[in-house]
């Protein structure tokens, strides 16, 4: 009986201890007043309060276990309301048209590699990036493609079978019309190379003008109809210039699919899928919501992109698209491309400071759920597809791996 | 259970508030300070009412409301302490990330005393500048490599004299551990680590010596939160979580497991896991690659788990190119989103220019404006530069978002008054804005010449290209 009742006892305290932990953190802090780091507002209040109650003498101090006091997790799984959408990239013969490899992205259940809720039912994917005309590049980009840069089918074919590219994106800087100003023929020319160079899926960018990307887009869409090319990107400026709308159908009779792009602004990202509904099918639909790099605004892409993905699942329709981001915007980064000797020696060679900050503004922003990636160097492609099969299942840490980290010798 | 800082209501803080508007807490009104409160702008103390004793059960009400989901742990002493952890929510957006992540290089006690003492020189000395800030590295962590309780306590002793940086003292052996904790505990370094084998010697030592404690628990989440409540029990407050960096393939778990804890304590009041979180990257360099790879892929991991909710890092490599990239994501990461990052636009002068100074443009996004500034004040130009209101966006951006058009520069130089100071009609636009050149021609009536990429060329392109040639 009496054994018991002091277990009891025992058990009450331990409660007390687990329930009003800050009644203990009080009491104690008050005890050590050496103690420096002592969270304000529990000093002011022990300070404050003592005169009032003389009968804080010190409380007996609950018994120090003896043993582990065991305790179970359950790990936190959420149901969403919401699912991403899935789009299909690039048709083979049978779905009318040449590719040898299609991709799909998207249909996620619930936030980016939240394994523990549900694996994401398809990997990211990543897209290089090949110029039609000559473009000022980072010599650290230039690197690996320098003698394939003046044809775009080479450089695309560098990128499938060296590089090991999911798709390949080329950027049509040529139509620019305050630049060479080539007709939407000659990009259609480019086009057809490229897919007849590979056999994965195509994005089509354009040069930025809402005008000229239209015709580009429409005259491409027609010409390579079947083929489920994505055009990057449909703009709100389009559609401000009237040129929306004939594109938008124009690529969606073609069967293909549009990047829709905003400056980092839901509600812009809302409005420009609202105006695409009406001519282009939900499940053809990615997002670009713009990609600032690492130093450069990440944290407002990252921020956008994450709210963005956790609306779709929370139900926000206008937000269920998959989202596409380019890493390969950060080679405007000074940090990514300028000499040693300019930068401070102390910086390391922009052969690695280069890639590696394209290669972590990609990472970053696969955490906040991207399921496409433009990319420029090899090393993040490489990199970018190493940590995504790493993050595409779990259960493979062993606890004995690194038990002993802190006694090896790290070299 | 504390809640997510969306949760809390200003109306319901103001209930607890004393409702006389006496605005001694520098707002107008008790609601107003209310919404602070709500915000996380102000601290209970600031208001006096509050702290007499017919408020202390408003107080604690108010204290349980308000409290961080994750514990503020301090590791560190004096002016060098750091706080980690004191996180209110789990998604930055959800308020703002407080507290930037601690980042430490680790010190191995088998190197030489000269070995020790230059790679601590080297970690203090590392900085950068960056938007007017110099970011830093803030710590270092000396792991007992050698087993041997003389060495760690000499390793030890040779790091904090090289340093004032707060510390981690790495061993699992609590009787080598306290051996070289005598000598720095007044330093209040985090101790590493309590594990299923050790946790009441270490709590011993926590207590004994008033040190934050780590919790090691490798892949196990029901052994951490364990381990956890016993210390607690013990008496052990100060706690720092490592749910095991796993390198390789194992990292998928590491990732998952830091997510899995930070939603049960910031969205399900998990008491027993709302402490600050430790990763270590510096277990990429436990795998099999060369040097290199090894710290490429450990400046990989310390991103990820800064996204992550990682409080506090513990990394290996000395390279420039992996803290680069390493201590910027974290400057970022830590902005608060409600404030935008720009500065305000319109004309600035810089030196004295006269009527046939170049005229610049650029955008007022803070880190594009200040890039600038540096560049154009170390070159000691004589220039007049004209920030343009892109809604705080880069120039890249800026141009792709058509938030930096020709329109917008055309309106600006008219609005700056640059007509009447100088007597050319030269702009010079930034080389990622080359595509707006024709058209703002057109619409400003001025000769645009296009800029070089980055603003570190301006020197060279000034000493080049100006005054333009039809003028000279």
């Amino acid at each position: 009986m009496g054994e018991e009742r002091k277990r009891e006892g025992e058990t009450a305290e331990s409660f007390l201890a687990q329930f009003l932990p800050e009644l203990v953190e009080l009491l104690s802090k008050f005890e050590s007043i050496e103690l420096e780091d002592v969270e304000l507002y529990a000093e002011r209040l022990a300070l404050e309060f003592l005169p009032v109650a003389p009968a804080v003498a010190p409380a007996p101090a609950p018994p120090k276990p003896l043993e582990l006091l065991m305790e179970g997790f359950e790990e936190p799984v959420m149901t969403y309301p919401g699912r991403v959408l899935e789009v299909k990239l690039g048709a083979t013969r049978s779905e009318g048209g040449s590719r040898g490899r299609v991709v799909v992205i998207g249909g996620e259940t619930c936030p980016p590699f939240y394994l523990f809720e549900s694996p994401p039912p398809h990997r990211p994917v990543i897209t290089m990036d090949v110029f039609d005309t000559k473009v000022p590049l980072p010599k650290a980009y230039k690197a690996h493609i320098k003698d394939v840069m003046h044809d775009p089918a080479e450089w695309a074919k560098r990128h499938v079978e060296k590089f090991g590219a999911d798709m390949v994106t080329v950027h049509l800087i040529s139509t620019d019309p305050l630049g060479e100003d080539r007709s939407p023929r000659e990009a259609a020319k480019t086009i057809e190379e490229v897919l007849q160079a590979v056999d994965v899926p195509i994005v089509v960018g354009g040069a930025g003008d809402p005008h000229k990307d239209a015709e580009v887009f429409k005259y491409i869409a027609e010409m390579a109809a079947g083929e489920r090319l994505m055009f990057s990107s449909v703009t709100l400026d389009m559609a401000e210039a009237g040129t929306l709308e004939p594109a938008a159908k124009a690529i969606a009779e073609g069967g293909h699919v549009v990047l829709a792009f905003t400056p980092i602004d839901l509600n812009l990202a809302r409005e420009l899928n609202r105006k695409l509904y009406e001519f282009v099918p939900r499940d053809s639909i990615v997002m670009d919501l713009t990609t600032a790099a690492l130093g450069y605004g990440i944290e407002y892409s990252y921020t956008v992109m994450e709210r963005a993905r956790l609306a779709a699942l929370m139900g926000d329709k206008e937000l269920q698209h998959p989202m596409s981001a380019a890493p390969s915007n950060s080679w405007a980064a000074r940090e990514a491309w300028m000499k040693e000797e300019e930068l401070g020696p102390e910086w390391g060679p922009r052969e690695l400071r280069g890639p590696l900050w394209e290669t972590l503004t990609g990472l970053i922003l696969l955490l906040a759920g991207v399921d496409l990636f433009m990319v420029g160097h090899p090393a993040t492609a490489r990199t970018l597809k190493e940590f995504i099969d790493v993050l595409m299942s779990r259960g493979k840490a062993k606890g004995a791996d690194i038990e002993n980290w802190v006694s090896a010798s790290l070299g | 259970m504390s809640r997510a800082a969306k949760e809390i209501s200003p109306i319901e803080i103001y209930k607890y508030l004393p409702k006389t508007n006496c605005g001694a807490c520098g707002e107008k009104t008790c609601m107003a300070f209310a919404t602070k409160l709500a915000n996380r702008e102000a601290r209970l103390e600031e208001c006096p009412e509050l702290l007499k004793p017919e408020y202390k059960e408003a107080y604690q009400a108010l204290w349980e409301i308000l409290k961080p989901p994750v514990r503020e742990v301090v590791i560190g002493s004096g002016e060098k302490a750091v706080k980690v952890g004191g996180k209110y929510v789990m998604y930055r957006h959800e308020l703002t990330y407080h507290n930037p992540t601690l980042i430490a290089i680790d010190v191995e006690d088998t190197l030489e005393p000269e070995a020790i003492r230059k790679r601590v020189e080297r970690v203090q000395a590392t900085s950068y500048e960056y938007i007017g800030r110099l970011l830093r590295l803030d710590g270092i962590a000396v792991r007992c490599a050698s087993g041997d309780a003389e060495r760690f306590k000499e390793a030890v002793r040779t790091v904090a004299e090289a340093t004032d940086m707060p510390l981690i003292l790495c061993c699992l052996d609590p009787d080598v551990l306290e051996h070289a904790l005598v000598t720095v505990y007044e330093r209040k370094p985090l101790l590493y680590a309590a594990t299923r084998e050790n946790w009441r010697e270490m709590a011993e030592l926590a207590t004994g010596y008033k040190c934050p404690l780590a919790v090691f628990a490798p892949g196990d989440i029901a052994l951490l939160r364990s381990l956890v409540k016993t210390l607690l029990a013990y008496g052990v407050e100060d706690l720092v979580l490592d749910p095991g960096t796993f390198p390789g393939e194992g990292f998928s778990d590491t990732l998952n497991n830091f997510t899995m804890i930070r939603r049960a304590a910031c969205k399900q009041g998990d008491e027993l896991l709302g402490f600050p979180l430790l990763g270590v990257p510096a277990v990429a360099w436990l795998e099999e690659a060369p040097r290199e790879l090894k710290a490429w892929r450990e400046a990989c991991m310390a991103a990820m788990l800064l996204a992550r909710f990682a409080d506090l890092l513990i990394m290996h490599s000395l390279d420039g190119w992996v803290h680069l990239p390493i201590m910027i994501w974290r400057e970022n990461i830590y902005t608060d989103p409600r404030k935008p990052v720009s500065v305000e636009s319109g004309l600035r002068t810089f030196g004295e220019p006269d009527e046939m100074a170049p005229v610049l443009v650029t955008t007022n996004y803070a880190l594009t404006y200040f890039t600038v500034e540096n560049d154009v004040k170390a070159a000691k130009l004589d220039c007049y530069l004209l920030v343009v209101d892109t809604e705080g966006l880069s120039v890249q951006s800026a141009v792709a978002g058509r938030k930096l058009t020709a329109e917008l520069i055309a309106d600006a130089i008219r609005e700056s008054g640059i007509e009447e100071r100088v007597k050319h009609r030269y702009v010079i636009i930034p080389g990622m804005a080359a595509r707006l050149s024709g058209e703002l021609e057109e619409l400003s009536g001025w000769r645009v010449l296009v800029g070089p990429m980055d603003s570190s060329g301006i020197p060279k392109f000034l000493a080049e290209k100006w005054p333009p040639e039809e003028e000279a």
